[in-house]
C-alpha cells in the first residue's frame, strides 16, 4: 500500500484515538500529580432541629480565590503514588525494618487499601484467565463432536452466562449464596454448621468470585475456540489418524498448534478484563473481604456523600495503567517474535 | 342575606380554585431527590402546584449525592433545589452553591416553623421537614417467650439477644447495619457518639478516634456480631428490613424511616407486625445520651438560577412540606412540620432526639472521617487485627484524604 493511501486511510481513526484515549489518559497523568487548594475554615453559628452549635465550615470565597489563582490545585509531584493509601513506600519500609518474619511483614502489607487490592486482583487474573481457556477450549471440543441437531441448542445454553449482564448476573448469584438463600442455606445443612457463610470468610469470597469469573468469561473463549475447530483443515486430521495418532494426540499436535493465535487473542483480552475486574465485587457486595484495583478508584470517586477524592483516584489509574503494560509484556513480545518468524 | 352567603362561597370556591397552583404564575422548578416513600410524599405534594405557567419536575435518584454538587455548580443549575440532609448539606453549603431563604421564609414561609429553619451565621440556609435516627426496634412475642424486657443500653442487648438464643428461640436474633463503607462506619460514629467520644480533636481536622472510647465502641461491636447473621458486613437497611419483615431477628437497632416500613402490612405476617415495637436509641458504656445520631432532611435552594425560578421553587416546596401533606402521610416519617403530631412508628425517633441524641456532625471533613471508618474497621470486625490497629488503620487512611482534599 502506497504511504498516502495508508494515511488517508488510517488518519480519522488515530485522530479520534488521540482525542479519545491519549488526550484523557495525559490529563489523568497530569491530575494525579496535584492535590486540592488548602481550605479556608472558619467557625460558624449552626442552628438546626437539634439545636444550635458552633462548627466549623469551609470559607467559600476565600477558597476560591485560592483556587482561582492556580485551577489545577497545588502541585505535589508523585506525593499520591508514595502515600499511604497506593504504594505506601514509607510504611512498606518500616514494616520491612520491624517485622520479624514474612508472615509478619505480608500482614502489614495486606493492610494497606492498594496492595490488598493488587494481591486479589493478580490472584483473580493468574487463576481466571488459564481456567477460561482450558475450559472454553474444552467446551468446544466437546459441542464440536455433538450430532449436529444439539448443536444449536447447547451453544445457546452454553453462551448464556455470557450474555447475563455481569451485574445481574453477580445480584442472582450473590442472592442464592446469602446464608439464607438456595445454595447457602443447602450448603449450611450438609456441612451442619449454621454459621457457616460463603460471604463471611475472605477464603470462601474469593473462592467465590473467581468461580463467577470463569463461569461468566468461559463462554467467551468458548465460541473463539468453536470457530477456530471449524478451520481445521480435515486432511491434516485424516493424515494423523493414518499415521496411528489417536484421538489425544491430535488434539495435542494438530488442534492446538492450529489454535494457537486464538490462545494467544483469548490470553490477551482476558488479562486485560480480568485485571480491571469489577463488576462480581459490586455485586457480591465483596468489598469488606475482597477488593480490587478498579474498585479502589470506583471507591474514591464516588465515597460516601460526595466525599470525591480525584488526585488520588489519577494516580491508582496510572499505576494500573502501568500493571495491564507489565502484564501484557510477555503475551506482546511473544505475537511480535511468530510475526518476525512469518516475515 | 341568601344572595351574600352564595356569592361568598362562589367566591371561596375560585380562590380555592387559584391556589391549587399555589398561586405560582412563571418559573421552573427542577428538584433532585433521593429515592424513598417520605420524599415522595414531599414531591408528590409539590406537584400540586404544577401548571398555570409553572413547570415541575422532580428526579428521584439513589445516587443524587453523586450528582448534585456537579449538577448545581453549572451557571445556570441543572437542578433549582436538592433535598439533602445533614451529611449531603455540607457538601453543596461549603461549596457555595445554595442561596440564602431568608427573604422567601420572611413571605412565604407561614407554614413553616423556627425549629425547621437550618440557619449558619443568622442566614437560613436549608428548611428541614422531617428528623430521622437509628433505633431500637424489638418484638414484644420473642422477648416475652425469652423472659426478658426491653433493653435500655447495648450491654443489656447483648444480655437480650443471649437470652432469645439460649432458649433456641432465634439462631440469630440480633441485626445490625453492618454492611461494609458507610453503613459499618455509621454504625461506629453513633457508638463513639454514645460513649462521649468526640471525632475530631477541637476546633481542627485532626481525627481524634484512637483512644480508649474509640477501642470501646469497636468492641461493642464485635460483641454484637457474635449474635447476628454471618453474612453481617453485606447487610444494609433494606436486607435489615427483609430479615425482620421474614421474621429472622427480633431485636434491631434501625433507622426510624423504616419502621413505618415495617409496620405498613405488606411484606410481612400479622403476627410480626403486631408484636414489632419500637422505643428510642440505646445507651452504651454506662453513658445517659443515646448512641445514634440525629438527622434531617430538609430542602435547599441552587445559587446559580434566575430569582425568579428561585422563588418558584422555594413556593412549590413549602407546599410540599405543608401540614396537609404530614397528616396525610403520618406513617412515612418523622414530620418536623408545624402542627404535626409524631406516630405510633415515629415514637423512636422523638425519644432518641428527647433524651438528647448529638445531631450527626456538619463539619466539612466529616464525609473523608466516616468513608475512612467505613472502609477499615472491617478487618477489626473480622478478627484480622487489633482495635488499636484499626483505629489507627482509619486515622492514617482519613490523613491520607484530608490532606488531598486540603483539609490538614
Amino acid at each position: 500500500m502506497r504511504h498516502r493511501t495508508f494515511v488517508s486511510f488510517i488518519w480519522p481513526s488515530a485522530f479520534v484515538m488521540l482525542l479519545f484515549i491519549a488526550v484523557p489518559i495525559i490529563s489523568v497523568g497530569v491530575q494525579s500529580l496535584f492535590i486540592q487548594h488548602e481550605q479556608v475554615i472558619e467557625t460558624v453559628e449552626n442552628c438546626g432541629p437539634f439545636g444550635c452549635k458552633q462548627t466549623q465550615q469551609i470559607n467559600y470565597e476565600a477558597t476560591e480565590t485560592l483556587r482561582k489563582e492556580k485551577p489545577l490545585g497545588r502541585f505535589v509531584g508523585l506525593e499520591a503514588y508514595t502515600n499511604r493509601n497506593h504504594l505506601a513506600l514509607e510504611e512498606v519500609k518500616e514494616s520491612w525494618g520491624t517485622a520479624n518474619t514474612y508472615q509478619e511483614f505480608y500482614k502489614d502489607i495486606m493492610n494497606l487499601p492498594f496492595y490488598k487490592a493488587l494481591v486479589f486482583t493478580l490472584t483473580y487474573t493468574a487463576i481466571v484467565t488459564p481456567m477460561v481457556l482450558i475450559l472454553g477450549f474444552l467446551v468446544a471440543l466437546s459441542v464440536n463432536r455433538l450430532p449436529s441437531i444439539f448443536k444449536g441448542p447447547t451453544i445457546f445454553c452454553s453462551l448464556l452466562p455470557f450474555i447475563v449482564t455481569p451485574l445481574i448476573g453477580a445480584l442472582i448469584l450473590f442472592w442464592m449464596i446469602d446464608a439464607d438463600g438456595i445454595i447457602g442455606g443447602t450448603l449450611q445443612i450438609i456441612f451442619h454448621n449454621p454459621e457457616l457463610s460463603l460471604k463471611a470468610s475472605p477464603t470462601l469470597t474469593w473462592i467465590t468470585l473467581i468461580i463467577y469469573g470463569i463461569w461468566h468469561s468461559a463462554p467467551f473463549s468458548f465460541i473463539v475456540f468453536y470457530a477456530g475447530l471449524q478451520t481445521v483443515p480435515k486432511e491434516t486430521i485424516e493424515s494423523a489418524k493414518i499415521d496411528g495418532a489417536n484421538k489425544w494426540e491430535q488434539v495435542r499436535y494438530v488442534i492446538i498448534p492450529h489454535l494457537m493465535p486464538l490462545v494467544i487473542f483469548i490470553a490477551l483480552m482476558q488479562l486485560m478484563d480480568n485485571f480491571r475486574v469489577f463488576e462480581p465485587i459490586i455485586g457480591f457486595n465483596a468489598s469488606a473481604n475482597a477488593t480490587s484495583l478498579s474498585w479502589l478508584i470506583y471507591n474514591d470517586l464516588r465515597g460516601s456523600d460526595g466525599n470525591m477524592v480525584f488526585g488520588s483516584a489519577a494516580a491508582t489509574s496510572f499505576l494500573m495503567i502501568i500493571g495491564v503494560c507489565i502484564l501484557l509484556t510477555p503475551v506482546l513480545i511473544r505475537t511480535w517474535r511468530s510475526y518476525q518468524k512469518v516475515s | 342575606m341568601f344572595r351574600q352567603i352564595l356569592l361568598v362561597l362562589i367566591l371561596s370556591l375560585f380562590s380555592v380554585a387559584a391556589y391549587a397552583g399555589c398561586g405560582i404564575n412563571s418559573g421552573s422548578v427542577r428538584v433532585i431527590a433521593n429515592d424513598f416513600p417520605a420524599i415522595h410524599a414531599v414531591g408528590d405534594a409539590a406537584k400540586e402546584c404544577d401548571g398555570g405557567g409553572v413547570e415541575i419536575s422532580i428526579n428521584y435518584n439513589k445516587d443524587h449525592k453523586d450528582i448534585h454538587v456537579a449538577a448545581l455548580t453549572a451557571n445556570p443549575a441543572e437542578f433549582t433545589s436538592s433535598i439533602v440532609a445533614n451529611s449531603t448539606f455540607v457538601d453543596l453549603h461549603n461549596n457555595g452553591l445554595i442561596r440564602p431563604l431568608n427573604e422567601y421564609v420572611e413571605k412565604y414561609g407561614d407554614g413553616i416553623s423556627k425549629n425547621q429553619l437550618i440557619t449558619i451565621d443568622g442566614k437560613v440556609m436549608a428548611v428541614a421537614f422531617m428528623a430521622n435516627s437509628a433505633h431500637l426496634f424489638y418484638r414484644e412475642d420473642v422477648l416475652k417467650a425469652a423472659g426478658q424486657n426491653p433493653p435500655k443500653s447495648f450491654e443489656e442487648l447483648l444480655t437480650v439477644a443471649k437470652a432469645i438464643k439460649d432458649k433456641g428461640l432465634m439462631e440469630h436474633p440480633l441485626g445490625g447495619v453492618f454492611k461494609s463503607g458507610w453503613n459499618v462506619g455509621n454504625e461506629f460514629v453513633n457508638l463513639y457518639l454514645g460513649h462521649g467520644g468526640e471525632l475530631f480533636k477541637a476546633g481542627t481536622a485532626e481525627p481524634n478516634l484512637n483512644n480508649a472510647k474509640g477501642v470501646a465502641a469497636l468492641n461493642m461491636m464485635k460483641a454484637m456480631t457474635e449474635y447476628m447473621n454471618p453474612d453481617f458486613l453485606t447487610h444494609d437497611s433494606n436486607a435489615n428490613q427483609a430479615l425482620w419483615e421474614g421474621g429472622k431477628i427480633a431485636l434491631v437497632h434501625l433507622w426510624g424511616s423504616r419502621a413505618g416500613a415495617v409496620t405498613d402490612g405488606e411484606n410481612s405476617t400479622s403476627e410480626i407486625e403486631n408484636s414489632t415495637k419500637f422505643a428510642g436509641a440505646l445507651t452504651v458504656g454506662g453513658g445517659s445520651t443515646p448512641a445514634a445520631a440525629l438527622w434531617w432532611d430538609g430542602f435547599v435552594i441552587a445559587a446559580n438560577i434566575p430569582d425568579a425560578d428561585a422563588e418558584a421553587t422555594f413556593r412549590a416546596l413549602a407546599n410540599g412540606v405543608s401540614l396537609k401533606m404530614a397528616q396525610a402521610n403520618q406513617e412515612k416519617a418523622n414530620w418536623i412540620i408545624k402542627g404535626a403530631t409524631p406516630t405510633a412508628a415515629g415514637v423512636g425517633v422523638s425519644a432518641t432526639a428527647q433524651a438528647g441524641a448529638h445531631p450527626y456532625p456538619m463539619v466539612p471533613f466529616i464525609s473523608s472521617l466516616h468513608g475512612a471508618i467505613g472502609s477499615e474497621i472491617v478487618d477489626f470486625l473480622q478478627g484480622k487485627e487489633s482495635a488499636e490497629q484499626a483505629l489507627s488503620d482509619v486515622e492514617a487512611a482519613y490523613i491520607t484524604v484530608a490532606k488531598e482534599k486540603g483539609f490538614l
